[in-house]
């Protein structure tokens, strides 16, 4: 399964007022979960659109399967790729099934309705974002968490081969967190593709293959998650010093705070 | 909940009840006036038989200016559903982008030249698109449109207009001063023809009908649109472009009559749910009923005057959308 099914070439994603920083070449398989973390304005989620077509890069292509992105039609690569958004708009009343729905809008043609595979769909997503019982509820009146899950469930329907997923774990508990890590590590098991911008290490170190660290100046490294989380490059990456944990081989990082000197001694 | 849980299998029932709905409405409408015609008398002329009388009055006279309102009332409140996609601003209306002012414009110089009633309507058609286009010219700027942008170009062009109606009305003669306050307010009494405006609307409504699950998808912001398959410029442009035409063709027919493009969408969807497979149709249908019932008390509660239509549109809006909202959710 070493197909690959999007690739960075000569790539410089355009934040405005940046030099072009480091090229990024890299090539994302089948069966692999890919992490990016870096701290706030990095460009984590603007290097997610691009990735997606949704933003021109200052340099360099995306290719999606094989193809340039930006010669394929936005159906084309909806068909195969699924994007979870950090941010949402919902300016007007829709219910949860509405919402999930639309995550089968590719694969419709015009004058079809939704068939009655693409409820059982839909709702085996919900029931997976443990959303049952909640079809007909106003999007409106869920918690963040819920959101955020309706989001990933919407993803679900699109039965993509590859996900981008911005900061997945956004509004939910340990709980659903560790359930939609579980189902990311699910779909790169049965032969998709994943990467997700995160914000927390430890959540990288255990459902991560491959890592992107993206510092605040462009440049950029990836490899191996197992040789890319050393404290030193993560305590430079976000100019926070770590304690780093071992639990049953798997490391742990914890910020190390300034201890406030007085009440200490 | 059971399979019918989803809401496409509403499409349907809600759609015929609609209908029968606009049906009454025009047959209401025909029979009602000066000469009140009753159900059996409607249906004879139907029949083609009947009082000769009768028949020229249901079909020379009260019949065009039914489907006048119904095609006004229907294209005001597609483009107002439209644009309140377009813009995700649930206050958007069909004259949110300053077209009603640049008809009134229009309309209200070929009344001061003292033109006929088809330059009125060709000059206010003219004055809506010449809106439009500033508008989106504008909006545009040097970089790409947003929303907001879009929306605070419109209202700063509307202001403009307004000041430029309000000169035209203080240096007018006082005997046109009633004609052009009534085109002011939306009066039918001016439509000429109904088949222009009415074959737009089901000419648009079907061209809108197979767009209708890409717009539930715009509804959701232009970048989930795009994640999701949608060609969000040229869909943009069809929205913006489709929406003008019919603003401009309702203005053009019965002036600026106000509230049906903003609360017919909006009542719809309290009903309904937001799916635009559903809400655009039941707009022309919904939308075309409510106007052709304001139209029928205009010009009956103080007969032989006429009320202008956008006072009853507004009386009979203003209660039943606010009960609405009271009750939901």
């Amino acid at each position: 399964m070493s197909e690959v099914l999007l690739q960075a070439a000569q790539l410089c994603i355009d934040v405005p007022g940046r030099s072009d920083g480091s090229e990024l070449n890299f090539a994302i398989q089948r069966g692999e979960v890919w992490g990016v973390l870096g701290p706030n304005g990095a460009g984590k989620t603007t290097l997610l659109h691009t990735l997606a077509g949704l933003r021109k890069p200052r340099k360099g292509s995306v290719y999606l399967a094989g193809s340039a992105i930006q010669r394929l039609r936005r159906r084309q690569i909806a068909q195969q790729m699924a994007v979870v958004f950090q941010e949402r708009s919902d300016s007007f009343p829709a219910t949860v099934m509405e919402s999930v729905m639309i995550g089968r809008h590719p694969f419709l043609s015009a004058w079809d309705m939704e068939s009655a595979e693409d409820l059982e769909i839909a709702r085996a997503a919900l029931a997976r974002m443990e959303l049952s019982g909640m079809e007909q509820r106003l999007v409106s009146s869920l918690s963040g968490g819920e959101k955020q899950r309706l989001a990933i469930a919407t993803a679900m329907t699109q039965q993509a081969d590859i996900w981008l997923a911005d900061e997945p774990g956004n509004h939910l508990d340990l709980h659903h967190q560790v359930a939609v890590m579980s189902m990311m590590r699910e779909q790169a098991a049965q032969g998709n593709a994943v990467l997700l911008c995160l914000h927390d290490i430890n959540l990288a170190a255990r459902y991560c293959d491959q890592l992107l660290l993206l510092y605040p100046d462009g440049n950029a490294c990836w490899g191996d998650a197992s040789i890319m989380l050393q404290a030193p490059a993560l305590e430079k990456l976000y100019r926070q010093p770590l304690t780093v944990l071992e639990d049953q081989g798997q490391r742990v990082f914890i910020p190390r705070t300034q201890r406030h000197t007085g009440n200490e001694n | 909940m059971a399979a019918a849980s989803y809401h496409t299998p509403r499409l349907l029932p809600a759609l015929a009840l609609l209908s029968l709905g606009a049906l009454l409405a025009v047959a209401l409408s025909v029979s009602t006036g000066s000469v009140a015609i009753s159900t059996a008398e409607l249906w004879a002329v139907l029949q083609g038989e009947g009082d000769p009388l009768h028949h020229t009055l249901i079909f020379d006279l009260r019949l065009p200016r039914s489907l006048a309102a119904f095609a006004t009332g229907g294209l005001l409140a597609v483009a107002g559903a439209l644009m309140q996609v377009l813009l995700r601003n649930p206050l958007a209306d069909p004259y949110v982008l300053g077209l009603s002012g640049g008809a009134a414009v229009g309309a209200l110089s070929a009344m001061l030249l003292g033109l006929g009633s088809a330059a009125v309507s060709g000059s206010a058609f003219i004055g809506a698109i010449v809106s439009a286009i500033t508008v989106f010219g504008l909006a545009h700027g040097t970089g790409s449109w947003t929303p907001t942008r879009l929306l605070l170009t419109g209202v700063v062009i509307a202001a403009g207009w307004g000041a430029v109606v309000t000169f035209m009305l203080a240096i007018a003669p006082t005997e046109s001063l009633p004609g052009m306050l009534f085109w002011l307010m939306g009066d039918l009494a001016y439509a000429r023809s109904p088949w222009p405006a009415l074959t737009t609307l089901l000419a648009l409504s079907l061209l809108l009908l197979p767009l209708g699950r890409s717009l539930n998808a715009m509804a959701r912001g232009p970048l989930q649109a795009a994640a999701l398959g949608v060609a969000v410029k040229p869909m943009e442009w069809s929205i913006y472009i489709a929406a003008s035409l019919l603003t401009a063709l309702a203005v053009t027919t019965a002036g600026s009559i106000g509230f049906v493009g903003l609360v017919v969408p909006h009542m719809l969807r309290l009903i309904l749910g937001n799916d635009q497979r559903l809400i655009l149709p039941a707009c022309a249908l919904a939308g075309g009923a409510l106007l052709t019932l304001a139209d029928t008390l205009a010009r009956t509660i103080i007969a032989p005057e006429q009320l202008p239509v956008g006072v009853i549109t507004a009386l009979l809006g203003v209660p039943t959308f606010l009960l609405l909202l009271y009750r939901s959710r």
